[in-house]
């Protein structure tokens, strides 16, 4: 059978689809966002005033919203707020995961890549089987396991190497498990598509010129993969830094990250101006950096094997 | 052995035997290299040439067997161990460095001072005349300028061997020719032992000194082009290197300066005594070049035969006949193009006489 290259039309229909779709769903409600984050807050009925002032007619943009993330009142120091701890921790907790996830995920993606074809799908399918069950329910499972009751513990107790339960439901530690667990797919399966790639006569060349293998992994193996650990790397990183369930369900009380703030703000404080606010900073903190990193590297973490 | 290291026996395999699960790859290879040499292994796809080339690379572990350098066993040493280096067949040039950086990732493995690797690294470029490219990334250069890389990349170490796997099997035929050359005088200006890895019969010929022809794993000859081309050893090689005509037959007359075959196509003489039992069955080898064919009967008493032109083709070069004797046993006969109009009298079905000197033929007895 011909291929027959796509006429004008059907060509633009295709290309069209996914455009409307991100139009539709996720630049017009983001514009939304961003018009609420600059009203003022409205009551229990509307949540949030129009934009201009119905008194005088006037076009109002409301700044307070954003200027009160960095700065608490009139005499607050600057950068010294809740907000502002919220985002460093939630970016510090997100660089965590991704660096946790990494550094798991790199030796498993290698290992299936080398392993022989006829294994590799197998090995795949292990990697995806968790996302057959519900993700709350793994969730919860953790809980089970860490408690101060759970498995670890009592297993720990039973051996006589512990007297006491050790904490660790609550604490940064089990956020942390929960987060790098449910993420880590996201790091295998996009190294795991680079890796496969790589002509591993490369490494024989490498061994050949002198290199041990750890040379040769690091000098030949580790840059030769940058596209794939760029790409895992951003996506388990950007849905992290806005993770809201795994922290509410592991993480301990006293450690609040953003996506926990917005919501507080949303739902108890009913102040939508400020939680879309926070949202939309949010969304600069990671679009920023990203869109620095394309311009001066000049491609797409995926544009080149 | 007795005379280990020397300049002869420089690079030496003993019974070198490699075994995947149930076949053998390499079976009992032993070879000696000399220091200097170009040799090369040929054989069609399979035969463990490749094999035997990374077991001497490093990259696989001899079943059995030796491999000796200089008198000292290397066998047992990693590849990255190993004073061996290889240009491999695809060039595996690394793509994240430049041309540079390619040639100087060796170097630098073995921690000399940065003053030393730019001297190396420059006269490698000059060696291979791509200093004007030294910036460039491996997949912006030709296929030839890529193989000139990988050749000086595998030279920088000062290597006391250098392994080259089907080294012109990348490029295509024209440049082929132009490049073997141009690989021998680098080789031979460097003066590295070489051993080369081909299933191309003519690239082995023109660039190495010494051939071994391997098949099923084994050796079945070792000698220069024209030892391996005129004297083969068995009926395996005579086909396998250029174009032959093979006759069955037992043999009729046994003396010491010659013999005689009785084979379907009638009796051959052969200038050389075989030291045989008579009846033995043996076969005679005959090159087509070395065939003479005509419409008139030659004033020629031996090898003389007659038969039906079935044939033609037209090389440029050379015209090749295939003429059925009376027998009925096809005989192929090329005759150089050295005028434009000699051969153009003989055509489809003519009836031709075709003989050969008594030195034309070997026996071979398997």
């Amino acid at each position: 059978m011909a291929i027959t290259r796509l006429t004008m039309p059907g060509k633009r229909f295709v290309i069209s689809v996914p455009f409307v779709w991100l139009i539709l769903f996720f630049l017009f409600p983001f514009l939304i966002l961003l018009y609420i984050s600059f009203v003022d807050m409205g009551n229990d009925i509307s949540p949030f005033k129009p934009i201009w002032d119905s008194s005088t007619g006037l076009l109002k943009l409301k700044y307070e919203n954003y200027w009160s993330i960095f700065r608490s009142g009139d005499e607050g120091v600057l950068f010294q707020t809740i907000y502002i701890e919220a985002y460093v921790r939630s970016l510090w907790y997100a660089l965590c995961t991704a660096l946790l996830c990494l550094v798991i995920g790199y030796p498993f993606s290698y290992f299936i890549a080398r392993a022989k074809p006829s294994v590799r799908p197998a090995l795949l399918m292990m990697v995806m089987l968790p996302f057959w069950t519900s993700f709350l329910l793994r969730v919860y499972a953790w809980k089970g396991i860490l408690a101060d009751q759970g498995v670890i513990n009592q297993v720990l107790m039973a051996l006589g190497l512990i007297q006491e339960p050790l904490q660790m439901l609550y604490t940064d530690v089990s956020m942390l498990v929960g987060m790098t667990y449910v993420y880590l797919p996201f790091m295998v399966l996009p190294l795991y598509a680079n890796l496969v790639k790589m002509d591993f006569r490369l490494l024989e060349a490498a061994h050949d010129l002198g290199a041990s293998p750890f040379k040769a992994f690091w000098l030949v193996t580790v840059p030769l993969s940058k596209a794939g650990i760029i790409a895992g790397f951003m996506l388990v990183f950007i849905p992290s830094v806005g993770e809201f369930v795994i922290p509410s369900l592991l993480g301990g009380p006293e450690n609040i990250m953003i996506g926990r703030v917005v919501w507080d703000e949303m739902f108890s404080s009913n102040n939508w101006p400020r939680a879309t606010a926070l949202a939309v900073v949010m969304i600069g903190l990671i679009v920023v950096p990203l869109a620095i990193y394309y311009h001066y590297t000049g491609d797409a973490p995926d544009a080149k094997a | 052995m007795a005379d280990a290291g020397t300049k002869k026996d420089y690079l030496v395999t003993e019974k070198l035997v490699k075994r995947f699960d149930e076949s053998l790859a390499v079976d009992e290879v032993n070879l000696s290299i000399s220091k200097g040499e170009i040799f090369a292994l040929l054989g069609s796809s399979g035969c463990g040439k490749s094999t035997l080339l990374r077991m001497l690379a490093g990259f696989e572990t001899p079943t059995s067997g030796r491999i000796l350098l200089g008198g000292q066993d290397v066998a047992k040493l990693a590849p990255y161990e190993r004073p061996f280096n290889m240009m491999f067949q695809s060039y595996a040039l690394f793509p994240h460095l430049d041309i540079w950086e390619n040639i100087a990732f060796g170097l630098k493995r073995e921690g000399l001072p940065n003053s030393d690797i730019k001297q190396r690294v420059g006269e490698m470029l000059d060696l291979v005349q791509l200093t004007p490219y030294a910036k460039r990334k491996p997949h912006q250069l030709s296929g030839g300028q890529q193989q000139r890389v990988a050749l000086a990349r595998s030279l920088a170490k000062k290597p006391k061997v250098l392994l080259l796997d089907e080294p012109l099997g990348a490029l295509d035929k024209k440049l082929r020719e132009q490049t073997q050359f141009e690989l021998v005088n680098i080789i031979e200006k460097v003066g590295v032992t070489c051993v080369m890895v081909t299933h191309d019969q003519e690239e082995a010929m023109t660039m190495a000194g010494r051939i071994a022809v391997m098949s099923k794993g084994r050796v079945l000859q070792v000698g220069s082009p024209e030892e391996v081309y005129e004297h083969p050893a068995n009926r395996f090689v005579a086909d396998f290197i250029g174009n032959v005509n093979l006759f069955d037959g037992k043999l009729s007359v046994d003396q010491p300066d010659r013999c005689a075959v009785q084979t379907a196509i009638g009796e051959i003489f052969v200038g050389h005594g075989v030291s045989g039992a008579l009846h033995m069955p043996v076969s005679i080898a005959v090159r087509p070049e070395k065939i003479e064919i005509s419409k008139e009967r030659p004033d020629f008493a031996h090898n003389l035969f007659s038969g039906k032109v079935k044939e033609i083709a037209y090389f440029g070069s050379y015209n090749s006949f295939i003429v059925q004797a009376s027998d009925g046993t096809r005989v192929k006969i090329t005759e150089a193009n050295t005028s434009r109009h000699d051969l153009s009298n003989i055509t489809w079905e003519d009836d031709v006489f075709f003989w050969w000197s008594d030195g034309a033929g070997i026996v071979l007895r398997d």
